[in-house]
């Protein structure tokens, strides 16, 4: 009996499965076309890291929200109450990206081999390096070679700590530490003041945006191990926003805002600005 | 199934009641050597008691914890303004929405499940059987990102699934497949004397449904029904694993975030589940001890399983 | 037109390696609670029908809230609470350290029930059993443990069993807690290959495994030892 409950509710879904593909075939508005209507535009941001996108009683506040800010009236945004700001986790982004929740993700958004086949990326609009970040006052670790054995936190979703114990870094080196699951980087904070893990590994942006907010508790290493081109993630095949998103950021380094907003941010955590304009991805 | 909703006994004669206040079932009233020894035992445990919360207490004074700066937050109006208002907020909405759906995907299922027609009652059957015998976490992952994925594949539009909409539809699906084995068993519940004699009186299967046993079946099984629902409340602070903005959300992650208060911030916002979910469960037990008196009805009041209050409080059907 | 995400069970197959190490630690985890939360359970029940008043409020307080609670809260607290801030570790290594938070967060939870489950039971067991047993002189302790007690858990292992199947579906909660298992499994799942019908349909039926045995063997073991009465 039980089996056959079994194979019905599998046909019931089934069906259920096909019915989704009667829907509607899809339509072609894309984020510019919505951006020059007036409509709303819905950006998906960090909500929990500090200096980059983070949500304080005035609001979201950081780096990722001002580039987003200055890229949404580029695209033809006319007012800030136009732009409306979703938190994107790390294990939501493509998710939100596919269903339609957001419109762009601007949050920390690498732009990885994996993650092109599913996202269009506009940009890179900076790019950084992941690196480590430990307690102040523990000089065990030192390079990346130093966290074997060592507990590093492992978000979920994120690839900072996979390149590391699958040898994906510049030293071509797989490190055998031991991982403790998080579901995100302010959970690996308190696992790192508490000792529930050694370090934590992910972009040099965002460390140091926690190094700021936790003063003496904590140090970034300053080991970095691999390139982190920040994107624009958008809707797979939406290539007339990521054109616009790309002309974009090439405004935002010639005049200057670039340079200020990074040094709004970052010029605490001592993190230099880089001038050069990152060379586009190319939109596919 | 008849196991399956435990039906309450017999209200205990007046006398036992009476007798019940000064001793229990286990216990007789004591006398004077008792008396001392219970002295000494309360004396005891107070004292156990009393070491417990202390070396509760002198552990979080050692991490610091106690420090009124971490708990001045709670009583400045922006943090109840700014996160705490609009975390309950978000909690009640996607509980609201969850109930009024899953009682109406409960009763369709639960009728469906008593039709004379095979095929409807097999399938609604499987329907019901399907989504209690699985998590509820994994419903929520699976109807978060499932349609998007599979419409995506097929080049499809898929309308989109915001984390609200996956929550609701996941807690209707789980907490609807409870409430559809609630009613049948509160309609089973009516005796079949009823249903007999309003046949012989003429009435067709939807008169005898809708004019005799539902209405006694209401009755019998709210209490069942709300302490369902103190249930999907719950259930509902899974939100904050697909990001969904509920007082978990906004009290244990955005709080500590901004003043690096995890301690206080979990013992706040575990209150205010607390006191909501009380308040709900007051209101069962409430219309449980009404319904109980009530002559409305000739079925026995279904209890508030035993069970209930964790997810699925009742078996699944043998 | 790509059929794969409804039809696809490769994915499965692929990582069954993985999918077992991820149920054998849901399991892992749900036989241990199970045990637990039994036996806290139980003491639970005793203090709250004992003729301390002291203990029967404490007992009361410790269900009424660990019941209000929601279990993700729970679990939240003994990871990032108790683990992390209040350094309140059981393991320096984290995969022992997060499996025994998590179980006990998951026992404490399911002990609140548990408690409720017994306390019905008790009521169950007729005022004759009671009083015959004082009759006889048998102390408190001692009419508990072999009068009421017997009665009481096999006239409630149904409910309790219902507890138990709650319980095993709870252990997907763990994900938050640092423990991985097979919930945390189907998400990185779903991140790989995406979240497609067969991966969720393969998860429902492992979890089904699990939970429809156990209500099986409870209304099997409630009917065999049902109290004649």
């Amino acid at each position: 009996m039980r089996v056959r409950h079994f194979g019905v509710v599998a046909a019931a879904l089934a069906v259920a499965g096909m019915g989704i593909s009667g829907c509607a075939a899809k339509k072609n508005t894309t984020v510019v076309d919505k951006a020059k209507d007036g409509k709303k535009i819905v950006i998906g941001v960090k909500y929990d890291q500090p200096a980059i996108g983070m949500k304080t009683p005035n609001g979201v506040e950081g780096f990722d929200i001002d580039v987003a800010k200055y890229i949404a009236k580029k695209l033809g945004v006319k007012k800030d109450s136009d732009i409306e700001f979703k938190e994107a986790r790390s294990a939501n982004r493509e998710t939100f990206l596919q269903n339609g929740t957001v419109d762009m993700v601007i949050a920390s958004y690498s732009i990885t081999p994996e993650r092109l086949p599913k996202v269009t990326f506009g940009g890179p609009y900076v790019v950084t390096h992941q690196d480590l970040m430990v307690r102040a006052n523990d000089n065990s670790i030192t390079s990346l070679q130093s966290l074997k054995g060592k507990k590093l936190c492992a978000v979920s979703g994120s690839n900072s700590w996979k390149n590391i114990t699958e040898g994906t870094n510049k030293l071509k080196q797989k490190i055998a530490a031991v991982t403790v699951p998080a579901q995100g980087y302010e959970e690996c904070i308190t696992k790192l003041k508490g000792g529930s893990v050694d370090a934590v590994s992910t972009d040099a942006t965002i460390l140091g945006g926690f190094a700021v907010r936790e003063g003496s508790a904590v140090k970034v290493v300053n080991a970095p191990f691999t390139d982190e081109k920040y994107g624009v993630g958008l809707k797979k095949g939406d290539t007339k926003t990521c054109n616009a998103v790309n002309d974009a950021i090439k405004s935002m380094y010639s005049d200057g805002t670039a340079k200020q907003v990074w040094e709004k941010w970052f010029a605490k955590a001592n993190l230099p600005f880089d001038a050069t304009v990152p060379t586009p991805q190319g939109c596919s | 199934m008849s196991e399956a909703v435990s039906t309450v006994t017999e209200t205990e004669p007046a006398p036992t009641r009476a007798r019940k206040r000064q001793s229990s079932v286990l216990f007789d009233a004591p006398g004077p050597k008792a008396r001392m020894r219970h002295n000494i035992l309360t004396l005891i445990s107070a004292i156990v008691i009393l070491a417990i919360i202390y070396v509760v207490i002198a552990r979080l004074d050692k991490e610091g914890q106690l420090q009124g700066r971490l708990w001045k937050p709670f009583i400045k109006g922006s943090t109840w303004s700014d996160y705490i208002f609009p975390g309950i907020g978000g909690t009640l909405k996607a509980a609201l929405a969850g109930a009024v759906l899953a009682l109406l995907f409960g009763v369709v299922f639960g009728l469906g499940r008593m039709s004379d027609h095979r095929w409807v009652r097999i399938p609604a059957g499987a329907v019901v059987e399907f989504f209690r015998a699985i998590p509820l976490l994994i419903l929520i992952f699976f109807v978060f990102s499932g349609p998007p994925t599979i419409a995506n594949a097929l080049n499809r539009e898929f309308p989109q699934v915001t984390a609200f909409t996956a929550l609701v539809i996941s807690l209707m699906l789980y907490n609807g497949s409870v409430l559809a084995e609630i009613f049948r068993a509160g309609i089973n519940a009516v005796p079949r004397g009823q249903s007999e004699a309003a046949y012989a009186i003429g009435l067709r299967k939807s008169g005898v449904m809708r004019l005799i046993l539902i209405p006694q079946a209401t009755t019998a099984m709210m209490p069942a029904i709300v302490s369902q629902l103190v249930v999907l409340l719950k259930d509902s602070a899974l939100g904050w694993i697909i990001s969904y903005e509920d007082l978990l959300n906004t009290g244990y992650r955005q709080i500590p975030t901004q003043y690096g208060n995890l301690i206080p911030a979990a013992i706040v916002i575990a209150l205010i589940y607390i006191a909501m979910n009380l308040a709900l469960s007051y209101l069962a037990t409430w219309l449980e001890k009404r319904s109980r008196r009530s002559r409305k009805t000739s079925a026995k009041v279904l209890a508030t399983t035993p069970g209930a209050g964790m997810s699925g409080g009742i078996m699944p059907a043998p | 037109m790509n059929w794969n995400v409804l039809l696809d069970f490769s994915p499965l197959a692929d990582n069954s390696d993985k999918l077992l190490s991820a149920f054998w630690a849901t399991i892992r985890i749900s036989v241990t609670v199970g045990i637990l939360s039994l036996v806290i359970g139980t003491l639970i029940t005793a203090m709250r029908v004992s003729p301390i008043r002291v203990l029967r409020v404490a007992g009361a307080f410790y269900v009424n809230t660990l019941r209000n609670t929601p279990l993700t809260l729970v679990l939240l607290f003994c990871s990032l609470g108790l683990s992390d801030t209040l350094k309140f570790r059981i393991s320096g290594t984290p995969s022992i350290n997060f499996f025994w938070l998590a179980v006990f967060g998951m026992s404490v939870y399911t002990a609140a029930f548990v408690a409720e489950s017994l306390r019905a039971g008790i009521n169950t067991v007729p005022m004759g059993q009671a009083e015959a047993a004082r009759a006889i002189g048998l102390t408190f302790t001692q009419s508990l443990r072999m009068v009421i007690m017997p009665q009481a858990f096999r006239s409630v292992i149904a409910p309790l069993g219902s507890v138990m199947i709650a319980m095993i579906k709870n252990t997907t909660v763990v994900l938050v807690a640092s423990y991985y298992e097979a919930a945390s499994l189907m998400k990185d799942m779903f991140e790989q290959y995406g979240a497609t019908l067969p991966i969720f349909i393969g998860f429902a039926v492992g979890f089904m495994c699990l939970t429809l045995p156990t209500g099986f063997f409870f209304n099997w073991l409630a009917k065999r030892m049902a109290v004649v009465r």
